[in-house]
């Protein structure tokens, strides 16, 4: 039916161009009639700026974490250096010159990266900024609940790696990102302003004639931003966290809820060293403490919004006697440091077993002050439908929001932000458009399956442990148990967090 | 659809006065053509019609660079932009292009950048270099060229595909630069034009004669230069898989785009490369995974193949 259309226009056009010729006079623009036969030439004006609207590659929209992971991971590699990038952030601090310093307290806004993240830094170059600040490894973990019936402790000598996790402050990521992005030669621009609107031009031959003609970049993104500035860039990537603005300006759509729950974060003090994470699954929610160096550890505490608020507001007396509650043996006993029975039918489990497995129950350091304000965040499970629109991307949180009970929300975002960077490589060396669907289609593909699946693995988790139930109880002290003793098992849910395996699967 | 306008036309043939409701200008590709060669839905350079004279060659028809941008009107933009969406619509008549692009992109860059002695990991290897893309359709293959840095010149002996190239191409300014040309092969050596690579990817086997078409590809490249060339094999599979399966069972391809016959075996290719004193170097084969829907490249030349050679230094 097209066929049918085309040639019935096609004549059509000839005769128009022939009467064209009599009112265009200017005789540097002469068309000849198109028979095919004669050569016609068709060649345009070089593209002058008419406006001096600057033009980019990539506009970051969001200088976060996830963000600053994607434009220092573009400057690292050699095929996506010459790219310019701009940076929409109103965030100060960004174009801040003053240094962390070593004697501030530690910031409660912490992340635990994982391995996997680790080495994505290290690829980068970054990774050396991070350790002139305050890190800590942590190479030991123990989870075990409220009914005292089971634990797990996991070690980083079980996969023969030397460390589970880091946990690094937040502001010390996002400072060591920038600075390895200042050090390279890489050509960006940050803007200190917010994005206000976006217009994405059609697909270039669909669209109406004006905004072919009067716009030479006709195809590409244009973003106004707050402050009046506008800029034009063939992709434009939404790293702006959970609220994402440039999620809602390209329509794309969420599914998720909210958690009856909000997490309470602050930092403490305790008398002992710490170097092993542990998190105690409370009625209300799990509470976790993560080593942050120099006897700090961050506590981030999941509970009802109420129970959140009071907590949040009573004195810090009090609020330490709670959190020493909820990790020792306040709501309930300490779990037996048993072991399944030497000998007996159960004799060739252990023949392969890890060495965690032998490591009796510990009780974590007692707390003896607190470091640092208390905040509260509501928690909520968000995975935006697409991740990708004409010429727009999503990262990070602004694609995906998890319960924090597991410590992965940040890396399932530097995940993106690795993988996003090395399909934009891949574009650029096969000479794509970098903004095409097909290109970030495959990006998406990538981490939509690993994404889902870590989320849907963490809600589970979520609820399983928010029914306190007698049956269900149990069966989540046998889930301990289990883990604890069937090595492979428990080295496959380590492999799983730490990053190493994309998918939750025994390959 | 498609079939009650071919039968149609056959009625046209033999019925010449009953044409009322079908535009005399339907009929065009059959007045010069038996049946059998017809290919009315193919959007690939037509074969010269048998016995037909060249193409005249008169001083008038020297291609000269004209602006074209400034002249249409936007009434004339919106006409071709109607008619002219199918080549860049990805999910179109062209998406097997689409999808096989980057694959066959890869092998160009990592050949060409090979025989020019270029930095792999640089973005643009091919800076400074002159390539010329036969039949180039809409600008597929000409514009991730000119991305890579290199002078690229399209041709195309279909002047519908010559304007849908320009106008999109204007639309990158990174891709704005590549000449198009509505000429042949044979024209542009007449102009004694030299690029230091010809690539002509899946036109071969619509050229009427195939060797005359690669000693023009040959002229055209300076001594030393490469050649690339692509196109389907004449096997039973390609039969199977790249007309049958393509064509008639999924639809990729409009029906009619490729003959068998027409199609060349590797090692024909090879010979009249090797007669227009072209040396085939590498050669690759096309493979499509059903499951995974991405073209790979392999050993396996029996449907797809693209072939780099060299021209022999003189």
């Amino acid at each position: 039916m097209n066929r049918a259309i085309v040639r019935r226009i096609t004549p059509n056009i000839r005769t128009w161009r022939s009467t064209l010729k009599t009112f265009c006079s200017d005789t540097s623009e002469k068309l000849h009639g198109s028979d095919g036969d004669k050569a016609v030439t068709v060649k345009s004006s070089s593209l002058d700026s008419t406006d001096n609207v600057p033009q980019y590659d990539v506009a970051i929209v969001g200088g976060g974490m996830v963000g600053m992971a994607l434009a220092c991971s573009l400057a690292s590699m050699p095929l996506t250096k010459h790219l310019n990038v701009a940076i929409i952030d109103s965030n100060p601090a960004l174009l801040a010159r003053d240094n962390i310093k070593k004697e501030d307290a530690p910031d409660p806004r912490v992340s635990t990266v994982t391995p996997a993240t680790i080495s994505f830094f290290k690829g980068m170059g970054a990774w050396q900024y991070v350790q002139l600040h305050r890190h800590a490894f942590f190479d030991r973990m123990q989870v075990w609940d409220y009914t005292g019936l089971g634990y797990t402790r996991y070690s980083a000598r079980d996969v023969d790696k030397a460390v589970l996790g880091c946990v690094v402050e937040n502001k010390v990521l996002q400072r060591s990102l920038l600075s390895c992005m200042e050090d390279s030669d890489v050509k960006k621009k940050i803007y200190p302003s917010r994005l206000n609107s976006m217009t994405l031009h059609k697909s270039s031959l669909l669209s109406g004639t004006d905004s072919i003609s009067s716009e030479p970049s006709g195809s590409l993104a244009k973003l106004n931003l707050s402050d009046g500035d506008c800029l034009y860039a063939k992709l434009v990537v939404g790293a702006d966290g959970s609220k994402s603005h440039v999620r809602k300006l390209a329509g794309i759509s969420t599914t998720g809820w909210k958690y009856p729950q909000n997490a309470i974060i602050c930092t403490v003090e305790h008398t002992e060293d710490n170097r092993c994470a542990w998190q105690r699954f409370l009625r209300t929610g799990p509470i976790a403490l993560l080593p942050m160096g120099d006897n700090y550890s961050n506590i981030v505490w999941t509970m009802g919004p109420q129970q959140a608020a009071d907590r949040r507001s009573m004195n810090e007396a009090d609020f330490l006697k709670a959190v020493n509650d909820a990790l020792d043996d306040g709501h309930g006993p300490h779990p037996q440091s048993e072991r399944i029975g030497d000998g007996g039918i159960l004799a060739w489990l252990r023949s392969d077993e890890t060495s965690s497995a032998s490591e009796h129950f510990e009780v974590p350091p007692r707390i003896t002050k607190l470091a640092s304000d208390r905040m509260v965040f509501p928690l909520s499970l968000m995975h935006a439908n697409n991740y990708v629109s004409k010429r727009v991307v999503l990262i990070g949180d602004a694609a995906h929001t998890v319960h924090p009970l597991a410590g992965q929300g940040v890396n399932l975002g530097f995940g993106d932000a690795n993988s996003l960077s090395r399909v934009i490589a891949e574009g650029v060396a096969v000479g794509s458009d970098i903004g095409e669907m097909a290109l970030l289609k495959r990006y998406e593909s990538e981490r939509k399956a690993a994404n889902i699946a870590m989320m849907a693995i963490l809600d589970g988790f979520q609820k399983a442990y928010s029914i306190d139930f007698g049956p269900l109880n149990v069966l989540r002290a046998a889930a301990f148990h289990g883990v604890n003793y069937i090595s492979p098992l428990k080295k496959n849910i380590i492999s799983y967090a730490s990053g190493e395996q994309r998918l939750p699967l025994f390959t | 659809m498609a079939s009650k306008l071919l039968l149609s036309q056959l009625r046209n043939i033999t019925r010449p006065t009953h044409h009322r409701l079908i535009n005399p200008n339907f009929i065009f590709p059959l007045k010069n053509q038996t049946l059998i060669h017809s290919r009315p839905y193919s959007d690939a350079p037509q074969p010269p019609p048998v016995g037909s004279k060249p193409p005249p060659t008169n001083a008038d028809s020297a291609p000269t660079h004209k602006k074209i941008s400034s002249s249409l009107n936007q009434a004339e933009l919106a006409k071709f932009s109607a008619i002219a969406e199918t080549w860049w619509d990805a999910e179109g008549p062209f998406k097997p292009l689409h999808v096989m692009n980057p694959t066959r992109l890869a092998f160009i860059r990592s050949t060409l950048c090979r025989h020019f002695g270029k930095d792999p990991y640089s973005a643009k290897p091919f800076e400074g270099l002159k390539f010329v893309d036969v039949g180039c359709g809409g600008g597929i293959l000409s514009e991730p060229l000119a991305r890579m840095g290199a002078t690229v010149t399209g041709i195309d002996a279909v002047e519908k595909n010559i304007n849908i190239a320009r106008l999109h191409a204007d639309l990158d300014p990174g891709t704005s630069s590549i000449e198009y040309l509505c000429t042949t092969a044979e024209t542009l050596v007449e102009e004694q034009r030299k690029f230091d690579a010809v690539l002509a990817l899946e036109v071969i086997e619509h050229v009427a004669e195939p060797a005359e078409f690669c000693k023009s590809l040959s002229a055209l490249t300076v001594s030393g230069g490469a050649n690339v060339i692509s196109t389907i094999n004449r096997s039973m599979r390609a039969y199977a898989t790249a007309i049958v399966v393509a064509e008639y069972l999924l639809h990729w391809l409009p029906k009619g785009t490729h003959e068998w016959s027409s199609f060349l075996t590797p090692e024909e290719l090879v010979l009249i490369l090797q007669r227009a004193s072209i040396s085939v170097q590498e050669m690759a084969g096309f493979v499509y995974n059903p499951l995974t829907g991405k073209w790979s490249l392999s050993d396996d030349i029996s449907v797809n193949f693209i072939a780099y050679g060299t021209k022999n230094i003189e």
